[in-house]
C-alpha cells in the first residue's frame, strides 16, 4: 500500500503506522466508539488514496555571497513528488529557535529550487525549513541552521570589470604624464571638427547666428557633458568672431552649466560684453515641445550653422531635417547609435559615437586631453586585441580543437 | 578657491560613485542611495531655475519689441493658463480637472502632431540618402532595398532567398558595427568622466585653470 515504484519509502511507513494506531486507538478508547470508528476508518482511507506530499530533500543556507548584507540564500532539491504532480508549491520558513517561533517569509512555485531571503538584521543567527505542498497538504523538511548574514566588502563577480579599469586608468595617466612632459602626440583628422572654425567663419560672414543644440538629455549623462566641453571651444570662437551663439536647453541645470561655461569662454577671450544671458535659456522638458521650440528658432532666426551635439532620440531627424530647409551648415556628433544614420543622412559632417568625446581636446588641442586621448586609444587596441583572441579561442573551442574555452573567465558575469 | 572647491567636489563624489561599484555593503550602498537622493531635490530646485530663465527671456523679448514676441505672448499665456488651472483645483492630476482636460486636449494632440511629422521627414532623408552618386551610397541602397524587401510578404515571393539576406544584414554587418560603434563608446565615456572626476577636463566649469 505505501510502496512507491517499488520502493518503501521510511516517511511514509511512519505515516501508515500512525493511521493504524490512531484507528486502533479510536477503537479501545473512544466513547462513541461506532462513530470514531468510521472516522478512523475515513482517515485510513484518506491516507490509502493520498498519502503525504514528500518534503524537499537536501535543503541548504548560505550566507548570500557578493551582497549588501541581511539576505541568506535558501536552496534545495525537488521533492520526489513534483515529477507525480503532486506539489504546487514550496514555503520558506524562519525562526531564530531550532525548536519554536518558524514563520512563513517566503513562498515560491514548484519549478524553483532556491529563494533568496532578504531584509534580517546581520550576524544573527537563523534557522530555516522548507515545506512542499499542495493545496491544505504540507510536508516539511528537517530544521537547518544555524546561519547569519553579513555584508560584503568586494563583489567578486565585477573583479574583471575592476582590472579593466585599472589598466584603463594607468594607461589614461600615463599618456596624460607623457603629453605633460612635452611628447608630441599624433591625432588623427576628423573633418567634422576642422569644419567648425570654417562654420563660425560663414556665419560672421552672413551675419546670422550659430545654433548649439545639446540634445534632450541631462547633465548625468555623459555625452551631455561632452557636448558641453564642445560647447567651451565653440563659444570661444563665436566669441573671437563676435557671432551670436543661441544655445536652446532641454534642462534645466544643463543650462545652468552652459550659462556659466559660455559666459566664461567670452570672459576668456576677452568679450564679457557680448555674453547674452538671453542666448542661452531653457525651453522645455517635453520633447516634441522643444522640437518646436528649436524648429521654430531654425526657421525664424535661419541660422548659418547648426551644431547637434549629446544625446538624442526620435527628435533627430526632424531638427536636422529642419535644419537642411533652412539651409544651414550642420555638424552633428552622438553616441546614440540609432540616431546616428538620420545624422548622417541629414548633416554635412557626422560625430560618429567616440569621437563626440575627442572633439573637445581635438579642439583645444591642449597637450593633456589629448594625453587622455591617447590612453583611451590605447585601451581601444588592448580589447580589439583580446576580441580577436576572443573569437579565436571560441572557435577553437567550438570546433573542438582545444577542450576549454579559455577565454570565458574574461567576459564571464554573474 | 572658486575653481579648488567644485574640482574636490567632483573629485570626491566622482570617485566615490567609481568605487562603490565594486563595493556592496550596505554602508556604501545607502550613502549612494543618498546621493541620488540630492541629485532629485536638486532636480526640483533646478525646475524653479527653468521657469524663471523662460518668463525672463520671454518678457526681454516683449519689452524691446522682438519681431517675434508674438510668439513670447503665446507661450508666457499657456505658462500662466497652466500654472493657475493647477492651482485652482486641488487635485490637478484628476481627470475631468481643467489642468488635466487642457493637458490632454492641447498639449498631447499637439506634440503627437510633432511625432508624426517625423514619417514626412523620414520619407524626405530616405530619398537624399538612396541617391546612388557615390559607391557608399549604391551599397546603402542596395542595402536598404534588400532589408525593406526582406521585412514584407511580397520580398519572400520574389525570392525565399531576400528574407535570408535581410537576417544577415541586420544580424553580421550591421550589428558589427553597431558594437564596434559601442566599443568606443563605452571607451569614450570611461575617458572622459574619468578625465572629469581627475580634473584633467575642466571645460565643464568654463575652461581655464
Amino acid at each position: 500500500m505505501f510502496a512507491d515504484k517499488g520502493r518503501l519509502s521510511a516517511e511514509r511507513l511512519n505515516t501508515g503506522l500512525a493511521v493504524v494506531s490512531f484507528a486502533v486507538a479510536a477503537l479501545f478508547l473512544c466513547p462513541a466508539a461506532a462513530l470514531c470508528q468510521s472516522e478512523a476508518e475515513a482517515a485510513a482511507d484518506s491516507a490509502a488514496v493520498a498519502p503525504a506530499i514528500a518534503p524537499p530533500a537536501s535543503v541548504d543556507v548560505v550566507d548570500t555571497d557578493n551582497d549588501r548584507g541581511g539576505q541568506i540564500d535558501v536552496m534545495w532539491e525537488p521533492s520526489p513528488d513534483v515529477e507525480l504532480g503532486r506539489v504546487e508549491f514550496y514555503r520558506i520558513y524562519r525562526s531564530t529557535h531550532p525548536d519554536t517561533g518558524f514563520a512563513q517569509v517566503g513562498r515560491v512555485g514548484y519549478t524553483q529550487t532556491q529563494y533568496v531571503d532578504a531584509g534580517m538584521e546581520d550576524g544573527i543567527d537563523h534557522y530555516y525549513r522548507v515545506s512542499a505542498g499542495a493545496g491544505e497538504d504540507e510536508s516539511f523538511s528537517p530544521v537547518i541552521g544555524p546561519v547569519s548574514s553579513r555584508p560584503h566588502w568586494i563583489d567578486k563577480t565585477r573583479i574583471n570589470c575592476l582590472v579593466a579599469v585599472v589598466i584603463f586608468v594607468t594607461a589614461i595617466v600615463y599618456f596624460v604624464t607623457s603629453a605633460r612632459g612635452g611628447k608630441e602626440l599624433f591625432i588623427r583628422r576628423l573633418p567634422g571638427l576642422d569644419e567648425v572654425d570654417n562654420a563660425v567663419g560663414r556665419a560672421t560672414e552672413m551675419g546670422k547666428p550659430i545654433l548649439y543644440i545639446t540634445g534632450l538629455s541631462g547633465i548625468s549623462d555623459v555625452a551631455t557633458i561632452a557636448a558641453i566641453n564642445i560647447l567651451g571651444e565653440v563659444a570661444k570662437k563665436t566669441a573671437e568672431y563676435n557671432t551670436r551663439l543661441i544655445v536652446p536647453c532641454a534642462d534645466p541645470i544643463v543650462m545652468a552649466v552652459e550659462q556659466e561655461v559660455v559666459k566664461e569662454a567670452y570672459a576668456e577671450m576677452g568679450r564679457p560684453d557680448a555674453y547674452n544671458e538671453d542666448d542661452v535659456f531653457y525651453l522645455t522638458r517635453s520633447q516634441f515641445a522643444y522640437v518646436a521650440g528649436v524648429n521654430g528658432i531654425m526657421v525664424r532666426q535661419r541660422p548659418a550653422t547648426i551644431l547637434y551635439m549629446g544625446m538624442f532620440y526620435a527628435e533627430s531627424l526632424v531638427l536636422a531635417e529642419t535644419g537642411a530647409s533652412v539651409g544651414s551648415i550642420q555638424i552633428a556628433g552622438t553616441d546614440a547609435v540609432t540616431q546616428l544614420p538620420f545624422f548622417i543622412t541629414s548633416c554635412d559632417y557626422t560625430l560618429i559615437g567616440e569621437e563626440l568625446y575627442a572633439a573637445s581636446a581635438y579642439l583645444s588641442r591642449e597637450p593633456v586631453l589629448l594625453g587622455g586621448l591617447k590612453g583611451q586609444d590605447t585601451v581601444k587596441l588592448i580589447v580589439g586585441i583580446l576580441l580577436i583572441l576572443g573569437v579565436i579561442a571560441a572557435t577553437l573551442a567550438a570546433t573542438g580543437v582545444i577542450e576549454t574555452n579559455f577565454m570565458a573567465p574574461l567576459y564571464a558575469t554573474s | 578657491m572658486r575653481r579648488q572647491i567644485p574640482l574636490a567636489l567632483c573629485f570626491i563624489f566622482g570617485a566615490f560613485m567609481a568605487i562603490q561599484y565594486f563595493i556592496p555593503h550596505h554602508s556604501v550602498a545607502d550613502m549612494q542611495e543618498r546621493i541620488l537622493m540630492w541629485l532629485q531635490t536638486l532636480l526640483a530646485f533646478a525646475f524653479l531655475l527653468g521657469t524663471v530663465s523662460l518668463i525672463k527671456v520671454h518678457y526681454h523679448k516683449i519689452r524691446n519689441r522682438a519681431d517675434d514676441r508674438a510668439y513670447s505672448y503665446v507661450a508666457l499665456a499657456g505658462l500662466l493658463t497652466m500654472i493657475g488651472l493647477g492651482f485652482i483645483h486641488p487635485d490637478h492630476n484628476l481627470p475631468g480637472s481643467p489642468f488635466s482636460l487642457m493637458f490632454l486636449n492641447v498639449q498631447v494632440p499637439i506634440e503627437a502632431t510633432m511625432f508624426s511629422l517625423l514619417a514626412f521627414y523620414i520619407a524626405s532623408a530616405a530619398f537624399r540618402a538612396f541617391r546612388a552618386r557615390t559607391l557608399e551610397a549604391t551599397l546603402l541602397l542596395v542595402a536598404a532595398a534588400i532589408v525593406m524587401l526582406g521585412r514584407v510578404p511580397i520580398g519572400d515571393l520574389i525570392h525565399e532567398g531576400i528574407p535570408d539576406a535581410t537576417r544577415w544584414i541586420l544580424e553580421v554587418p550591421n550589428l558589427a558595427s553597431k558594437r564596434g560603434v559601442m566599443i568606443g563608446v563605452g571607451l569614450g565615456m570611461m575617458a572622459t568622466a574619468l578625465k572629469i572626476v581627475l580634473g584633467i577636463e575642466r571645460a565643464w566649469m568654463g575652461g581655464g585653470d
